[in-house]
């Protein structure tokens, strides 16, 4: 037997910080002893990790990565996604279901599973709601879940028809699952026919640039059905992305209320501007768009008091050629694996061991994900961790990026923290900032 | 000047300069051969990426009024029909060696984007809803050779503002000469938000008509009533076109302005938009001078002497 020893770290978990070693069985890739002044055994191949002056903690869980595979391979692929997803310090991620061909079918899925395999971290396929994302047929929830999928979305648009989206509610809500993980459907929120010909944010900046904008009513519109349609089926749902002030405001009065709802946003959310898009820099152009000053501090504020769970990138690569066409021709979305946990840090005046619930634990539960991610650093619990150095400064540079694209809105920025090491089940897939394969 | 992305580059100042400076290069067109040997050995291209009649020919006549090499690159005969994307021309185009490239386009901010992949100068001929800068020039210098200023003028901008590139750079042009800028026009066909804009906004064009230094009609399309932005073409022509009737109330010295193409019948009547009033051929020839202008403070060997020949 040979063990992984990370030495001369504090631990960081739900439980609180202490210092501590960790000794993990590289064939199990489970914790098998925490404490103080643990070493490698040197009658054996036991390896050491530095973890001095560094905090570990669980292994992240992002709810929101596009991964490109199958489709769209020139601008991510799954494994250059989950090299991403490792070097920021997630060990599983949920991968959106807007490929070409869609993952409305169980051979679909069943591929995205079998190229997770071999993948640094655990990739975890969402499935759509309906076939092809059309809102008109249900995909074949069951046949899907019993490969392991609990997540439905048709991100990248929202489900429009008011009766669709109850149906897909109750039908989701009424099959079980092997492992007794329920089944959640996560949503998009866009009215498109009030979104229609948006390509920024609606408001001053919209108006001055040109660009059609989209308002915030068009998100706010279907957080508000969605919420009713929670209380009428009683079933969960997840919301996207939030990215407006009167969003976070709903979801947090129907939490007060009791209602079956969870909510994710994304670090540009919480950091960025409308008036990013002033230079036509198509790195801005995002689904939802980035909105005001009021709508970021909603944000933050949701984050805070607990309105939304989890921090998710909605990690979005897209090719340089893609993104440099005319702003209103180019694609939506933008990088954000690498760069979630630092931007948090920076951004949302909140210590790390507040952060880290969001990114980590509550959406492992979320997700699905919770047997073997964001679990107390423990003998007997899965290896999934995060060494974070909460001192390391570095700049953001996108063609720098592990991912196979380089449209991150953060170019040029200054960050502190950065995760040193990320094991996944034991095993490392990256020391010392660097992907080990 | 280096560029000519938006009319917000240009203070009062540097308009008026320009404007100057078209009034030197108007008195060339009276001649015998109406040119200048200013831009001598540099080359123009025309990069029009959306369809344009009389934009594009105001371009190439006051390039090659200054003796410059002018290039036509039109989107439908060019490779873009065969998919090369917008960078890839213009840096085709640049590694040419030319010295500026005029480009319209139907998307807005693609003359900013423009500017990262080249090192031509690069005037704005058009961006989608953004800006037309040139337009704004040709028409401030129209106002001001028929009314001396814009100081203190009250024009109203009426019609579809939302869509429109013109309404954005003359909205911003005439005030910063210091006219009063209103617009009319109702709210389907305004911005989403006017913040920032120096402009006041009347509801009909009848609450203003009588008080207006020049009534600056917009082309209103068809198409926008399948977006519901008004009923019919009957009603906005009731409530907003230039009528024979409005036009009656209209000052006898006001100026009735139109970028062209007009849609007789709708926004403008024809009488009104021939009435000794309506300047609307003022401002297509003054297109070639501001535009000679706009070329040479881009490309020129510095200040212009006067020495037309």
């Amino acid at each position: 037997m040979t063990t992984t020893v990370i030495k001369g770290g504090r631990i960081l978990d739900q439980t609180g910080e202490r210092p501590g070693d960790l000794v993990v069985d590289d064939a199990t890739g489970l914790i098998i002893e925490v404490g103080p002044d643990l070493n490698a055994d040197e009658s054996r191949d036991d390896r050491t990790i530095d973890a001095t002056g560094c905090l570990i903690t669980p292994g992240f869980v992002d709810l929101h990565v596009h991964m490109r595979e199958p489709g769209n391979e020139a601008a991510e692929t799954i494994e250059t996604a989950s090299r991403a997803a490792a070097k920021g310090g997630f060990t599983a991620v949920v991968a959106m279901p807007n490929t070409d061909p869609c993952m409305d079918d169980p051979a679909v899925i069943n591929q995205v599973i079998e190229l997770g395999r071999t993948a640094l971290c655990t990739v975890k396929p969402s499935a759509a709601i309906s076939m092809g994302r059309a809102g008109e047929q249900l995909a074949p929830m069951g046949e899907l879940a019993a490969l392991g999928v609990r997540m439905f979305t048709d991100d990248g648009t929202g489900v429009q028809d008011d009766m669709f989206m109850r149906r897909a509610l109750e039908y989701a809500g009424s099959l079980s699952t092997d492992d007794g993980v329920p089944i959640v459907l996560s949503q998009h929120c866009e009215v498109t026919a009030l979104s229609a010909g948006g390509v920024m944010h609606e408001g001053e900046w919209s108006s001055r640039l040109g660009l059609g904008g989209q308002p915030s009513e068009a998100e706010e519109l279907m957080v508000m059905r969605d919420i009713a349609l929670a209380r009428l089926t009683n079933v969960r749902v997840h919301f996207q992305h939030l990215s407006t002030a009167g969003s976070v405001a709903m979801v947090r009065a129907a939490k007060a209320g009791g209602l079956p709802v969870t909510a994710e946003a994304t670090p540009h959310h919480f950091t960025l501007t409308d008036a990013c898009c002033a230079d036509y820099n198509a790195n801005f152009k995002v689904h939802p768009p980035l909105r005001t000053q009021a709508d970021v501090d909603a944000i933050k504020a949701g984050l805070r008091d607990g309105t939304i769970d989890a921090i998710a990138t909605d990690h979005a690569p897209h090719t340089p050629d893609s993104k440099d066409r005319p702003f209103d021709e180019a694609p939506p979305g933008m990088l954000g694996l690498e760069t979630a946990m630092a931007v948090a840090m920076a951004e949302l005046d909140m210590e790390l061991a507040d952060i880290l619930p969001m990114l980590s634990w509550q959406p492992a539960v979320i997700g699905g994900l919770s047997k073997t991610h964001g679990l107390p650093i423990e003998a007997g619990n899965a290896a999934n961790l995060a060494v974070i150095d909460p001192a390391h400064r570095w700049t953001v540079s996108g063609t720098d990026m592990a991912s196979k694209a380089n449209n991150t809105p953060f170019e040029g920025r200054e960050l502190v923290g950065r995760v040193r090491h990320t094991i996944h089940h034991g095993d490392v897939v990256v020391e010392n900032g660097e992907a080990t394969r | 000047m280096r560029h000519l992305l938006s009319i917000e580059d240009l203070d009062a100042d540097q308009m008026l300069s320009i404007l100057d400076l078209a009034r030197n290069f108007a008195t060339v067109q009276q001649r015998d051969v109406p040119k200048v040997p200013a831009l001598r050995s540099k080359t123009v291209v025309l990069a029009f990426f959306e369809d344009s009649t009389r934009t594009r020919s105001s371009f190439d006549l006051a390039a090659r009024r200054l003796s410059a090499d002018v290039v036509n690159f039109s989107a439908s005969a060019s490779s873009l029909s065969k998919g090369e994307s917008l960078r890839d021309t213009i840096e085709t185009i640049s590694a040419m060696g030319v010295d500026a490239i005029v480009i319209r386009h139907r998307s807005s901010g693609t003359p900013q984007q423009v500017t990262r992949w080249t090192d031509a100068a690069v005037i704005n001929a058009g961006d989608g809803w953004h800006q037309h800068p040139t337009q704004a020039l040709l028409d401030s210098f129209t106002i001001r050779e028929r009314l001396g200023t814009l100081e203190g003028k009250h024009i109203a901008l009426c019609g579809d503002i939302a869509h429109s590139r013109v309404a954005r750079s003359n909205a911003q042009a005439f005030s910063a000469l210091g006219a009063r800028v209103t617009l009319v026009a109702p709210r389907t066909l305004l911005p989403a938000s006017l913040e920032g804009w120096p402009v006041d906004v009347a509801a009909s064009l009848d609450e203003v008509v009588g008080d207006l230094d020049v009534a600056y009609m917009l082309r209103i399309q068809n198409e926008r009533i399948n977006d519901a932005l008004f009923p019919s073409v009957r009603e906005y022509r009731t409530l907003y076109g230039l009528t024979v009737d409005r036009a009656a109330r209209l000052r006898s010295d006001a100026l009735v302005m139109h970028p062209g193409p007009m849609n007789r019948g709708v926004e403008i009547d024809p009488e009104v938009a021939d009435d000794p009033r309506s300047v609307v051929l003022d401002q297509v020839s003054a297109g070639i001078p501001v535009r000679m202008a706009v070329l040479f403070s881009a490309l020129g060997p510095g200040q212009f002497e006067g020495e037309l020949s």
